[in-house]
């Protein structure tokens, strides 16, 4: 197991209370398996990536732990993570770019990350040019400013650097989400190939775009409301869900062939609850027509068959 | 490479409050709470609302006039003379509390008029664009790059003026440039903004969208523009009547140290001839850029210690 | 009826106005009363900055946008007022789209001060119950809140009922679905298509090609300020035939189908970033009934 989640809940501190955004989830991930983590905004599911990596100002860790390769994550001791960060565990976010300096070139960019890491560039400058050219960018890419650049060729340099040490797991944070459609799928498909080719161990995708995830996902976790809804392979998450949060959410989705004329589609009436006093039992409860009232207590997750994990009282009843 | 923070707010944005009726009362409580939770602004705002008080009921303690001459010819404070006299026999704390009185006058109408000229031209070139924008924008660097000091000095210095509210409409009409630069700038970024393009759609004229969506907007903002504006007045009146530029026949606290220095009052060691206005004038300005400091706190959330 | 008649934009860059950026160039195209044309174009492609001259918040530099017959740069005061009686938008952001320190109110009694200003209280109120209810809203719901306490979903369609306050024929909706989440996303759409069965035409304005192959009856394909393919949505995507547009539809993820097979059946490769192209310039032409491409004739 490369990365192992145990019942991991993390709390945003606002003015009004505390924000269960992440409670008790618990998953785990395979060696070379890229997991999509996929939910609507305010699911929990950025704060579960981040979390991963580094813990804000405004998030507390209040229970469970994370394993990788089997070692427990310091994630409370900030100073601690700095050894993982970067080396073992890496991420993209979403506008990673535009934080970065306008006025230093790429490369001087990259070369003093590198150095704050302690990594000397001249050792890796090699490597950091070939990939750059299997992702189709030349290495003039080092010498431009970030401006010069557009968002593909962004995000691809710093999926590049990202992973530059081959670190165990890579989070992808909304990478694909600002982009247009054509460079969409080149760095997608960059994320496969970076698994591939054994840059990265295992990655994290984290979206909200489920079509995405069938393209480059191995596996799909669906978060609704801080809670883990439903896990399994990527084909069984979109052929055949158990959850029916995830039923509607993927029958609600327009694809091309699918006209408003010939098939219409419906949403999900409501809205997700608040997540600073959440109620009790099965958060989807108030919006699922399957539910009844055994669904007032908190369903556990459980294997409904092998890798297919589902949280629901109705549709995957514990034995 | 940090992660960026909107997804938070995105969290906490679809989850606050379910209340509709309570939200406005929430708003307010808690900027108020906020702002008397801040010290600086509590300090600031106590200096500047004491000498205020002091410049409006502090006349009515004395009966003594202060261009009037007494028969004490620098004498230390006293009982007669509170704050003592001058080397002529001018009583200094009736100098003193007409002066404060002349410097939030000044400040008040200086600022006022700089306020009011630096929010059409940064309203109207923030709003308009284009042609508007390039020439107001002109202006505004001209007025900007001229030594508004050195102007002062040579129209006073040719217009002799004659009263205090003259004084103050000749330093708003050349301290606006900044405040004009920064309202255009804000302007800028909420005339993007598609509430502004949804007020045109519905019918709404330039001017009613600057005034009922644009500016109610920034209004805290306008408010630390005009203290800024206020303070650096009092500075530059107090500036210009030091230098014998103001107006003679108002007292000022800048005529004061005028007439202080003239007398050689700091070699002669009449320390309660110049303290009194020095620290008078350090007060207001000090009281109001403090103040600022900490309204800015207050309004913007993101300087908040909490 | 709206149409564009060889519409451009160009803006004047450079310290002194010296340079140009042509953002829209020479686009011509019609909405009639009934239909959803939807505009599909990536990023850069001026795709938002046709419907911001079609509702005035641009002036076009070259061209002519015409409404049923009338030619709207020419519009002054009581026209322009007019015209917006008429023709109305709804935009991305819901969230920009409000007046963040005023009640949601706000964008309906605009409404009303400019276009009902004798109207009785109880008569506005209830017509703007019913122009809500229209549109799925419950109007306790939603009257008297601010912004933030509601979801994107809710704000959009507010925003459609006070376009509907008026007496709307064409409708540009702006990316107006791209920030909603993706469970309320289809109802907000599904609302548009029955806005066009009540007779209103509506030009959807879109990077996602999936959206507008759902919704709307013809598709109008943009590069770089250009048209380069249009017509009938199910000819264009059904037989797409410019490499452009061949390359979109490629890069499309599906959620049934993997890109690998979907390449296979559009004959293109998906994620080229810069598709070879053929000279930018050539005209539209007409390759079969209601739909043309901008390719050089066989």
């Amino acid at each position: 197991m490369s990365l192992q989640v145990d019942n991991l809940s993390v709390y945003y501190r606002t003015l009004r209370g505390e924000v269960k955004a992440v409670d008790g989830v618990t998953f785990s991930i395979g060696d070379g398996e890229i997991m999509g983590l996929a939910g609507e905004s305010g699911c929990g599911k950025s704060t579960l990536g981040k979390s991963l990596i580094r813990l804000t100002g405004r998030m507390r860790h209040v229970d469970g732990k994370v394993a990788l390769d089997d070692e427990t994550l310091p994630l409370d001791d900030n100073r601690a993570m700095d050894k993982y960060r970067f080396k073992r565990i890496s991420i993209v976010p979403q506008y990673a770019m535009s934080a970065l300096t306008p006025t230093r070139k790429v490369g001087k960019i990259i070369e003093e990350l590198l150095e704050s890491r302690g990594v000397p560039y001249e050792s890796v400058r090699a490597e950091l040019e070939r990939r750059l050219s299997l992702v189709g960018l030349s290495q003039d890419v080092l010498g431009m400013y970030p401006i010069e650049l557009s968002g593909g060729m962004k995000q691809r340099t710093v999926m590049v650097l990202s992973t530059l040490l081959n670190p165990a797991l890579l989070i992808a944070d909304e990478i694909t989400s600002a982009l247009d459609v054509s460079t969409q799928k080149a760095v997608a498909e960059t994320l496969v190939e970076f698994r591939d080719r054994g840059y990265v161990k295992s990655t994290i995708v984290i979206t909200h775009d489920l079509a995405i995830l069938y393209q480059v996902a191995d596996s799909i976790l669906v978060m609704y409301a801080g809670r883990l809804a439903e896990k399994a392979p990527a084909d069984v998450i979109i052929e055949s869900p158990r959850h029916p949060y995830t039923q509607l959410l993927i029958s609600s989705l327009p694809e091309v062939g699918v006209t408003y004329a010939e098939n219409r589609l419906t949403g999900i009436p409501g809205r997700p609850p608040p997540l600073l006093d959440p109620p009790k039992g099965c958060r989807f409860r108030h919006r699922c027509p399957l539910a009844f009232d055994k669904c007032v207590e908190q369903p556990p997750f459980v294997e409904v068959e092998p890798n297919h994990r589902v949280a629901c009282w109705a549709t995957a009843p514990p034995s | 490479m940090e992660t960026t923070e909107s997804t938070e707010t995105v969290v906490a944005g679809t989850v606050v409050a379910k209340t509709a009726s309570a939200e406005p009362q929430r708003k307010r409580s808690e900027t108020l709470y906020f702002a008397l939770r801040n010290k600086k602004l509590v300090i600031g705002l106590s200096l500047v609302l004491f000498l205020l008080l002091f410049a409006i009921f502090g006349p009515m303690f004395t009966d003594k006039d202060p261009f009037e001459f007494y028969e004490a010819y620098g004498e230390p404070p006293s009982k007669e003379h509170w704050f003592g006299t001058t080397s002529p026999g001018q009583d200094v704390y009736a100098q003193f509390v007409y002066g404060l009185r002349s410097s939030f006058i000044v400040g008040a109408v200086a600022g006022c008029v700089a306020a009011a000229i630096g929010m059409a031209v940064g309203f109207a070139a923030g709003y308009r664009g284009g042609v508007v924008d390039e020439i107001l924008t002109m202006l505004t660097n001209v007025v900007l790059v001229i030594p508004t000091i050195a102007v002062l000095i040579i129209v006073s210095a040719y217009l002799t003026v004659g009263s205090l509210l003259w004084e103050a409409v000749l330093i708003g009409v050349t301290s606006w440039p900044w405040a004009a630069r920064a309202i255009r700038a804000q302007t800028f970024s909420l005339v993007s903004r598609d509430f502004v393009s949804l007020a045109r759609l519905s019918g709404q004229s330039g001017w009613k969208i600057i005034v009922k969506e644009i500016a109610p907007n920034m209004s805290s903002y306008l408010f630390l523009t005009f203290i800024l504006l206020f303070g650096g007045s009092i500075l530059i009146a107090a500036t210009l009547d030091f230098l014998g530029l103001g107006p003679v026949e108002v007292m000022s606290l800048g005529l004061m140290l005028n007439v202080s220095v003239s007398n050689s009052a700091l070699q002669l060691g009449m320390w309660w001839w110049f303290v009194a206005p020095g620290v008078g004038i350090t007060a207001i300005v000090a009281g109001l850029y403090v103040m600022n400091v900490g309204l800015d706190e207050v309004f913007n959330p993101r300087l908040r210690r909490t | 009826m709206l149409s564009l008649d060889r519409v451009s934009k160009v803006y004047k860059v450079g310290t002194f106005g010296g340079k140009q950026l042509v953002a829209v160039k020479d686009v011509s195209l019609t909405i009639e009363p009934g239909e959803v044309v939807s505009l599909i174009g990536e990023s850069g492609s001026g795709k938002s900055t046709i419907g911001r001259m079609i509702l005035r918040l641009s002036p076009a530099t070259d061209g002519t946008i015409s409404f049923d017959g009338t030619d709207i740069s020419g519009l002054k005061g009581r026209g322009v007022k007019e015209y917006y009686r008429r023709v109305q938008g709804v935009f991305q952001d819901p969230f920009s789209s409000y007046n963040p320190i005023f009640r949601v109110d706000r964008v309906v009694s605009l409404i009303k001060d400019t276009y009902y200003p004798g109207m009785r209280k109880a008569e506005w109120s209830k017509k703007v119950s019913d122009s809500l209810e229209g549109v799925g809203l419950n109007p306790s719901d939603c009257l008297g809140k601010y912004p933030h306490q509601m979801s994107g979903g809710q704000l959009q369609r507010l925003l459609l009922a006070r376009a509907l306050l008026l007496d709307i024929r064409i409708l540009v909706a702006d990316e107006v679905i791209s920030m909603l989440d993706a469970s309320t996303r289809v109802d907000v759409l599904n609302l548009l298509g029955e806005l066009k069965e009540r007779g209103l035409g509506i030009l959807f304005i879109t990077h996602d090609l999936s959206l507008g192959n759902y919704i709307s009856e013809r598709t109008v394909i943009l590069r770089r300020g250009r048209i380069v393919e249009m017509g009938a949505t199910a000819k264009v995507f059904g037989n797409p035939l410019h490499p452009y547009t061949k390359m979109l539809i490629a890069s499309v993820p599906h959620l049934h189908k993997k890109w690998e097979q979907v390449e296979r059946e559009v004959g293109a490769r998906g994620g080229e970033e810069t598709v070879a192209a053929p000279d930018e310039a050539l005209a539209l032409h007409e390759v079969e009934a209601d739909h043309s491409v901008a390719l050089a004739p066989e």
